[in-house]
């Protein structure tokens, strides 16, 4: 007997009163707390100040939203070169919750959260989940990893407030995620697209089908995602799915995310002010143009961020949405506009491996880095010249360092890659900057 | 002189094997003996050859990786048992093998074993010590 879930399914807003706030009124409450958090990024971190004093701004200056556009922006490597504790704006006696970027190698990005960010955290995340379509009935399958990457608690903590019925599964043992999601009546599925196709594959081959299943919900971010995956995700368990958005560095998940109208997904615009700029310049576009967002916090006390690139190329949808929410939306991130990798979520730069290839062989590889989407799954291939300064002519050599190679990789990113041996020169050499990454995931 | 063997380094695709004998012949290289080992995806040549130093540089001007290791050649009688002989006298004297290949000299008389041992100098010791013949580098590479 098909199963009637979709219609359950109608569009709900968690918080009224901020998502469907005048526009107006809006702009004058953005306005009043970036007004306070620059204020507060000037008096508690030093870098800011210093920033501010070189350039002969005042907090006071910050007049109107456009403004903030005065400020250079804030880049990923302050954050590290801040390592671990500098940026933030808080005493560590406030802080109750650290995380970390994902994936990233030795000096990596952290973030602190006051007692009243994780509130706020769980407020944006009860926006996007209730946007969604999730209700404190439904039972949610978290298969995110848990740790200091923040996917898992994000949405952890969102749906512990919305009053859903949390399953903190984590991510892996795919059989017993399908086993679990039967046997738990799970309705709601929290992922990554790429292990959700995943699940739903190892769920054919154990023999079942969405029919076993109460699952009638997808919210699936850490990765782009294109609409043939939602729409293969949608068929294969029979679900409605949606995009979510969000960067630990900012907060995590929960800046933004789709309604059940799939058409952008909607910033929490009382807590993060949006600019699109040209990746290039730097110079800030109108609305609907597309570009490089970048992201100000407006309400962070732990760690506020002034003109954070996100190096997310998308643009901002300003016309209302059917769902009623006056809140502007962002389009699917198109692609990046620095060479990071999202591999199965985790965050890669091709300079980590690289770190990890000079440290073995001391000297410098010739190496590329493959992406291909095996069945569901994203895998990265390594691809090394044996260059004679690294060939001692022993097989035992060569296996060792394949061995090498995939082991350190697997434990500074987090992603156990394929390790290939190959002659040299047959690496593609490009003018000037070399092309290592080679992306053929068709998204 | 010490007997050299060059390694190759080659990937498992079509016509790898073909372009470095062409490579070697062009460079008036003879091959004495040649020995394959691999995994899926690539291999090494080991080869005895009558000029390791030039086959070397012609390989390498070819974008070849290649690198000299010292071998150990040894004859070997020609009938059942003569290899075992050899074998037996090193592993009880504790001198592991990592690899060996046979090849026939001129004189067809006597086959010779080339081996690649970690520890080259005992083995050489061991064996002499046993009174097997080894060869020198110039014998090998001239036969």
């Amino acid at each position: 007997m098909p199963k009637t879930k979709l219609p359950y399914l109608k569009h709900r807003i968690w918080n009224p009163r901020v998502e469907k706030m005048d526009r107006e009124q809006l702009g004058q409450l953005q306005l009043e707390r970036m007004v306070q958090t620059v204020q507060r990024a000037y008096d508690h971190v030093p870098f800011y100040r210093d920033r501010m004093d070189s350039i002969g701004m005042k907090p006071g200056d910050v007049r109107k939203l456009e403004d903030i556009a005065a400020l250079p922006l804030t880049v990923k490597d302050d954050l590290r070169d801040a390592y671990p504790y500098r940026l933030f704006a808080a005493p560590m006696k406030d802080i109750i919750r650290i995380h970390a970027s994902s994936g990233t190698t030795g000096l990596s990005t952290v973030v602190g959260y006051t007692r009243r960010d994780m509130l706020n955290w769980s407020e944006c995340m009860a926006r996007v989940i209730t946007a969604a379509g999730v209700t404190k009935h439904d039972i949610v399958q978290i298969s995110f990893g848990y740790g200091l990457f923040t996917g898992a608690f994000g949405l952890h903590q969102g749906m512990e407030r919305v009053g859903a019925s949390v399953v903190p599964l984590s991510s892996g043992n795919t059989e017993r995620q399908v086993q679990i999601m039967r046997d738990f009546g799970v309705t709601a599925l929290v992922g990554t697209p790429s292990y959700a196709l995943h699940i739903a594959e190892v769920l054919e081959d154990s023999g079942l089908s969405a029919d076993d299943l109460e699952l009638r919900v997808g919210l699936f971010g850490a990765e782009a995602s294109s609409e043939m995956l939602r729409r293969e995700l949608e068929a294969k368990l029979q679900i409605l799915a949606t995009d979510n958005y969000g960067l630990s560095e900012v907060m995590g998940p929960g800046v933004s995310g789709e309604c059940l109208a799939k058409c952008g997904m909607h910033i929490n615009e009382d807590h993060f002010y949006p600019e699109i700029v040209n990746p290039e310049t730097e110079e800030v576009l109108p609305p609907g143009y597309t570009g490089e967002l970048v992201l100000t916090t407006i309400t962070k006390e732990g760690i506020p961020l002034l003109r954070y690139r996100t190096h997310d190329l998308t643009r901002l949808i300003t016309e209302p949405c059917v769902c009623g929410r006056t809140q502007w939306r962002m389009e699917k991130v198109t692609g990046r506009t620095d060479d990071m990798m999202i591999i199965r979520g985790v965050n890669v730069f091709p300079s980590q491996i690289e770190a990890v290839l000079l440290e073995i062989e001391g000297v410098e590889p010739q190496y590329e880095l493959v992406l291909e989407r095996v069945g569901a799954l994203d895998q990265l291939e390594v691809r090394v010249e044996v260059t004679p300064d690294i060939f001692e002519g022993s097989m035992a050599h060569l296996v060792a360092l394949e061995k090498k190679v995939r082991e350190r990789v697997q434990s500074r990113c987090g992603i156990t890659p394929i390790v290939s041996l190959v002659e040299p020169k047959s690496i593609q050499r490009s003018q000037g900057k070399a092309k290592r990454v080679i992306d053929k995931r068709a998204l | 002189m010490k007997v050299s063997q060059i390694t190759v380094f080659l990937e498992n695709k079509q016509g790898r094997l073909a372009d470095v004998t062409e490579a070697l012949a062009e460079h008036d290289v003879n091959i004495r003996a040649a020995s394959i080992a691999d995994t899926i995806d690539y291999g090494l040549l080991r080869l005895i050859v009558s000029d390791p130093v030039r086959a070397r540089q012609a390989l390498m001007e070819r974008g070849f990786t290649a690198s000299e290791t010292e071998v150990l050649a040894v004859e070997v009688e020609d009938h059942p048992g003569g290899l075992a002989k050899i074998i037996r006298c090193l592993a009880d004297q504790g001198v592991n093998i990592e690899y060996l290949y046979a090849f026939v000299g001129k004189s067809g008389e006597n086959a010779i074993v080339v081996l690649r041992s970690e520890d080259t100098d005992s083995a050489r010791a061991r064996l002499a010590d046993a009174g097997m013949t080894l060869l020198s580098g110039e014998q090998v590479h001239t036969l």
